[in-house]
């Protein structure tokens, strides 16, 4: 695994082009592309304010970057660096920029969600979709790109609009049976919407593109409900994730709750291993990787982790929310299948430091990663089943199916791992600190690491295979 | 004491009954009293008159049967007059005691009575407070329940008033929050009226040159045939969607009717493998069972035949025939499961495999054993203590009384076998001697004969006396015969009666000594009693036979005197 020189970033706007040549970054006002292989500096575009939101378009030519101080939206060109196009929303407002799906037209929600303009950069044509819902996720695009959901807001009522994105033509419009609809999704194959209300209810509605109710799922009544809601990239299920600290799986035929997943605080499943995350200093038990501490030079000071398979039970700490405040800590919010839909990777919010992984074809738990500190954000590769997670410290974390990594990032002046994102081709990752970024190089064949166009490219220990093999040894011992 | 003074009362009251008549006398033999006695000389006649009226007042009879008699008193009826009185008196005094003794129980009694009654009393009363105050009690706790019933019920229309609040409370806010909603909303119209009035900072999009769309198309009108269009775009891939999932399930379900077969065909192949060893036990199910089988078979080649059909009548054959043969694999199964649970059991109890049933009959068999082994110690150790402690010595005297008593009676019977030896002891030793004697006469015979006939010898010792020889050798061996059945009157006989009466092991013996004392050590006590009588009469018989009178004579004593002496032992 290597490691790319630090480069400088604002407010994480840091993305790689979709057909994953480019990569974009915002520092401050300017905006720097650079060839993703090479890292080498494409183009310098700069803008007339600091950025909140950056957007590649979905051909990979242009990029939005939003200012939603100003209410200002402007599109550069990659092809053409002199091409340049303004967008104005003066007074009413800007909250939300974002393309369409064709990459033609751009949809800017204004203050106060009064309306959504939808702006085409063919035509310079303006269209407006008013009532627009402030909500979770008001929007949805298909995957395919062709429909557009919006939930919407009138008459005290929840409607959901179904735009033909070609032409913004409106397809289906219809009433939810929503108290206060909180978001809306598409299945990744476009044909069904899923619903859902706000945390006060329980419930989980499934539209047919063509607006019939497929279903109504609730399960239960009065505490508070659904937090997070995923789809497979399969479609074939649908997870749900709540405040009763569960994840509820529904097929896609009868739409009938398969399983549920639960997250105790004490793990006794024997069929899932446990990760706990072990630190360490350098200096004191250095006997095991003499070698490494050498290449490790850069990091002498950092603590160094690895992981240990922690005989069951296993009792993971709790941290009880505080009952009195609102949205309380609790509960599932992040579910995340992996890209051929065999794992799903859940996050509670009151157990902060714990990843779980489910295995979808046993429907049972896989592994538990314990952390030692709150796990931020974490990714499922585009490709395989492999699984990055940061914690808001100097270490990325891998797990897949074979084994569990704990990867210092050897960067100079304490690099912490905010977020992260996988490039589209899975060999690689970008890491975003509070004001740098960093790509970390997967080692996917051997020729990669001979390849030597990267620059400045820093040896880390990554000996997936040696650390599998001592933690299955730990195991069976 | 008050009994004491009752006592006395009754018996002052008592010497005053029977004074009183006494009384009435002295009224009129007031003036004969002078000398202080009650009888004098003057005064028998008066005296007797009074005595004999008091007496037959007791009802007694008088002292004196003629009164014309006169003075002259009957003494003996005086007497016994007076014996009369004096057992009457003393029966009186008797009766005066037990009324005492009476008395003094019942006056005890009375003690006791008064005693209970005032203890009951006392019980009564506490009892009676105890009552008050439960009653005292009972009424806090009814009222207490009903404060608590009215602090229920006051808590519960809270409550009910409380959920009111908040329903109305919610419904107040919806209306609010709709109403605050409306209210946004119609800023949001007038801001937007606004916003799109004003003209000075409009919205605007400054582009370059437009770009061309994605596709490279132009852009379309939006018209009819666009919405249909679109209509039908999406009810297409509405459709393709159904499609993929209608193939993806049909490939399911070609893949688990895959199974399906996979699984009858395994299921008959296992069938048909039981089938000849089952065969001895078919018969329970008849012909039903082939004939279903072959209606399997059936069904089975026509479901082959129509997997690629998917026609619903194959399907239904086909779960049908799978259904069936489940069943029956299923009944196999359960068959063979009870077959080894019931051989487990009736092999070894001991293998964890036995059946829940025998486990717990097992358990309960052991938990009784268990409780009747502690009854018998339980039992034991009381006995223990019982002998160990000194109060119960008679017991214990009793006990070894007892084994005492078994003693002598085993005793008792060791002596008698000892003492039946001993007489055959006696009866054979006689035996010895009789014999002893009889074999002295003999030989004294014996010698006589040899003397006669060395002398006959001696003076027939010329030539021509070989012609007497032979008459004097037969007279010899008449002689000869005689002293042996003579010699052997007592034992030939017996001999005989060995041959007779006893079992074969008896080996034929030459004297009746050895026999007997053969007998006693073979310790035959019953034939000892009966024997010496048969003995005796074919003793007699031989004795008559031979015609030795002397001899007969003496054996007949000695016989007699056995038998008596054996009587004697046997009183010994």
């Amino acid at each position: 695994m290597n490691f790319s020189e630090v480069f400088k970033q604002t407010n994480q706007l840091c993305k790689v082009s979709p057909d994953g040549k480019y990569l974009a970054t915002c520092v401050q006002y300017r905006l720097v592309v650079r060839d993703v292989s090479t890292l080498q500096i494409l183009q310098l575009y700069t803008c007339l304010d600091q950025v909140s939101h950056m957007e590649w378009s979905s051909d990979s030519l242009f990029i939005l970057c939003a200012m939603y101080n100003r209410g200002l939206v402007q599109v550069w060109s990659l092809e053409q660096p002199d091409w340049h196009c303004k967008i104005d929303e003066g007074s009413i407002g800007l909250v939300s920029s974002r393309w369409s799906p064709d990459g033609r037209h751009i949809l800017n929600t204004t203050e106060f969600h009064l309306r959504v303009t939808v702006w085409s950069l063919c035509t310079k044509a303006v269209s407006y979709i008013k009532y627009p819902k402030a909500c979770q996720k008001g929007i949805d695009f298909s995957r395919d790109g062709r429909y557009m959901a919006l939930a919407e807001r009138r008459d005290c009522k929840d409607y959901v609009c179904v735009f033909v994105c070609d032409d913004w033509h409106l397809l289906r419009h219809f009433e939810t049976e929503t108290q206060d609809l909180a978001g809306l999704e598409w299945s990744p194959n476009g044909c069904v919407l899923a619903v859902w209300d706000s945390c006060l209810e329980y419930k989980v509605l499934l539209y047919s593109l063509d607006g019939r109710l497929l279903s109504t799922y609730s399960a239960y009544e009065w505490s508070l409900g659904v937090k997070s809601v995923s789809w497979s990239p399969s479609s074939q299920f649908l997870a749900i994730g709540s405040y009763d600290e569960k994840v509820r799986i529904l097929n896609h035929i009868t739409w009938k709750k398969i399983t549920q997943f639960e997250h105790p605080a004490i793990i006794d499943n024997t069929k899932a291993t446990v990760y706990k995350e072990a630190e360490k200093r350098p200096g004191v038990g250095s006997d095991e990787m003499p070698l490494h501490n050498i290449t490790m030079g850069a990091t002498l000071f950092n603590t160094q982790s690895k992981y240990e398979i922690c005989p069951l039970p296993v009792q993971i700490p709790v941290v009880k929310p505080d009952p009195d405040r609102a949205s309380p800590k609790i509960g599932i919010s992040v579910l995340a299948f992996s890209s051929d839909s065999r794992y799903l990777a859940t996050k509670n919010d009151n157990m902060a430091t714990a990843v779980w992984v489910w295995d979808m074809q046993k429907m049972s738990l896989e592994a538990v990663l314990e952390q030692t500190s709150a796990v931020r954000c974490f990714q499922w590769d585009p490709l395989r089943p492999r699984l990055a997670l940061c914690a808001g410290n100097t270490k990325l974390y891998l797990w897949s199916p074979g084994g569990c990594v704990s990867v210092q990032v050897p960067t100079e002046g304490g690099f912490q791992v905010q977020s992260l994102n996988w490039h589209c081709s899975g060999d690689s990752l970008i890491l975003l600190g509070k004001e740098q970024l960093c790509l970390c190089y997967m080692d996917t064949d051997q020729e990669d690491k001979f390849k030597g166009t990267r620059c400045r490219l820093l040896e880390c220990s990554f000996f997936l295979s040696g650390l599998k093999h001592s933690q299955q040894t730990q195991h069976s011992s | 004491m008050p009994e004491s003074s009752t006592v006395k009362d009754v018996l002052s009251s008592s010497v005053e009954c029977r004074t009183s008549p006494l009384r009435r006398f002295s009224l009129s033999a007031l003036h004969r009293n002078s000398l202080g006695v009650f009888c004098s000389e003057d005064n028998v006649q008066e005296c007797l008159s009074h005595i004999s009226q008091e007496v037959s007042s007791f009802g007694l009879r008088p002292a004196w049967t003629e009164p014309g008699s006169g003075s002259e008193l009957n003494i003996v009826a005086a007497l016994n007059c007076m014996y009369d009185l004096i057992q009457l008196h003393r029966r009186g005094l008797r009766t005066l005691e037990n009324m005492e003794v009476e008395q003094l129980k019942s006056n005890s009694n009375v003690d006791f009575l008064q005693l209970s009654t005032t203890r009951l009393k006392e019980q009564l009363e506490i009892s009676k407070r105890e009552n008050t105050g439960l009653l005292e009690r009972e009424r806090q706790l009814q009222l207490k329940v009903k404060s608590l019933q009215n602090c229920l019920k006051n808590e519960k229309e809270e409550v009910q008033k409380l959920q009111n609040v908040i329903a109305s409370r919610a419904s107040q806010y919806n209306h609010e929050m709709k109403r605050k909603e409306r209210e946004f909303n119609k800023l949001k119209e007038r801001l937007n009226q606004l916003l799109v009035d004003k003209k000075e900072k409009k919205q605007a999009i400054d582009v370059l040159n437009n770009i061309g769309r994605a596709d490279g198309k132009r852009s379309l009108w939006k018209t009819e045939k666009m919405e249909a269009k679109h209509e039908g775009e999406m009810y297409k891939t509405l459709l393709s969607d159904y499609d993929t999932r209608q193939r993806e399930l049909q490939l399911e379900n070609a893949e688990l009717r895959k199974v399906l077969q996979q699984m009858k065909k395994d299921m008959v192949s296992i069938l048909s493998s039981r089938k000849p060893a089952a065969k001895g036990d078919k018969h329970e199910h008849g012909g039903t069972q082939a004939a279903s089988e072959e209606e399997d078979d059936e069904a089975f080649d026509s479901s082959k035949e129509s997997v690629e059909l998917y026609c619903v009548h194959a399907r239904e054959k086909l779960t049908n025939s799978i259904r069936l043969q489940w069943r029956r694999l299923k009944s196999h199964v359960e068959r063979l499961d009870s077959q080894v649970s019931s051989a487990q059991t009736g092999e070894s109890k001991s293998t964890d495999a036995v059946p829940r049933e025998t486990h717990e009959e097992e358990m309960d068999r052991l938990k009784l054993e268990i409780q009747q082994c502690k009854d018998f110690i339980q039992a034991q150790q009381q006995l223990l203590q019982q002998l160990s402690s000194p109060c119960d010595e008679e017991t214990a005297s009793l006990l070894s009384d007892c084994y005492m008593l078994q003693e002598k009676e085993r005793l008792g019977d060791e002596w008698k076998t000892l003492e039946e030896q001993r007489k055959i002891f006696e009866r054979e030793r006689r035996n010895f001697t009789e014999a002893a004697i009889r074999l002295s006469h003999e030989r004294k015979a014996f010698e006589e004969d040899r003397a006669t006939w060395l002398k006959h010898q001696f003076l027939n010792l010329s030539p021509f006396s070989d012609s007497k020889k032979p008459s004097l050798s037969k007279s010899k061996s008449a002689f000869l015969i005689s002293a042996e059945t003579d010699s052997s009157a007592a034992v030939a006989p017996e001999k005989f009666i060995k041959h007779r009466s006893e079992s074969p092991r008896c080996v034929p013996l030459t004297s009746p000594s050895t026999a007997d004392l053969y007998r006693t050590l073979c310790l035959i006590p019953e034939d000892s009693s009966t024997k010496p009588k048969r003995k005796t009469e074919h003793v007699e018989e031989s004795s008559v036979f031979c015609g030795n009178a002397p001899v007969r004579h003496k054996r007949w004593d000695g016989i007699q005197d056995r038998t008596l002496s054996q009587e004697k032992n046997s009183s010994i």
